[in-house]
């Protein structure tokens, strides 16, 4: 599991590649969703294009990921769903909490 | 699956999250090697790696000492995979609904959850050495009549 981190018209962007799954993939964003949350609002995108598993510890690591960004008065928000990732947050319906864009571009212009 | 013949995999493991990468490999190749659709082995490796998530967090609670067993069995239309833990037991009637508005934002509780969603039955019994005995069945469509699956 990878995660890189770059900055686009104000907002961090940190694109996910692997396994989201717990006692690796979960504690890697959460550190990445940390690191790049500081302790101000926060605009952040997460792009999930490269994902390739996501078990319920990755998904929860997601739904603390939009606690904590939305609790310093930040925002948080999803893009590039692959299908299983997005059938995943549709049967949780957690699909309803993200918001969700198709496209990078969107995606920024929305914050 | 294309087999005819009933195969039984067993493997067991020590307690660390990195061990679920092991299980989940070894049950993916004997169900691509039986023909299941890539749709029906992700699903149910998702479920598979639940089903150990939980017997090694919440089961054997990270014991290194304490062990996981997996028994999987393939037949010509279904698998199932049977988990021990050797833990204090569990009751399934005790998990707070995932869905429900209160817990809609929680950061755990999903578990099972995925594993009734991506199997055809999900059964929890009690362990012969005290454990939890956790059992998991789907069916399986053969490549050749498969669509999408979940």
């Amino acid at each position: 599991m990878k995660i890189t981190k770059r900055e686009r018209d104000g907002v961090t962007i940190l694109e996910v590649a692997g396994k989201v799954t717990i006692g690796k993939g979960d504690i890697v964003l959460r550190e990445a969703v940390q690191q790049a949350a500081g302790d101000g609002p926060a605009k952040m995108l997460i792009s999930l294009g490269e994902v390739t598993t996501i078990d319920s510890s990755g998904v929860g690591e997601l739904v603390s990921a939009f606690t904590t960004v939305t609790n310093r008065g930040g925002k948080l928000k999803l893009v590039n769903l692959p299908p299983k990732v997005n059938d995943i947050l549709q049967i949780t319906q957690l699909i309803t909490v993200f918001e969700v864009f198709e496209s990078e571009d969107e995606a920024v212009k929305s914050f | 699956m294309n087999s005819t013949a009933a195969r039984e995999l067993h493997l067991t493991i020590g307690s660390r999250f990195e061990n679920i990468e092991l299980v989940q490999a070894v049950v993916d190749d004997a169900l691509r090697d039986g023909g299941a659709t890539e749709d029906a082995r992700h699903w149910i490796g998702l479920a598979l790696r639940e089903a150990v998530a939980n017997a090694i967090k919440h089961g054997n609670r990270q014991d290194p000492d304490k062990q996981v067993e997996i028994q999987a069995s393939f037949a010509p239309e279904e698998i199932e995979l049977r988990i021990d833990d050797e833990g204090a037991g569990f009751d399934p009637l005790g998990v707070d609904d995932p869905l429900a508005p209160e817990n809609r934002f929680r950061a755990s509780g999903r578990g099972i959850f995925y594993m009734r969603k991506f199997m055809d039955e999900v059964e929890f019994e009690a362990g012969p050495s005290g454990g939890t005995r956790l059992r998991l069945r789907k069916r399986l469509i053969p490549i050749s009549n498969a669509t999408n699956e979940r």
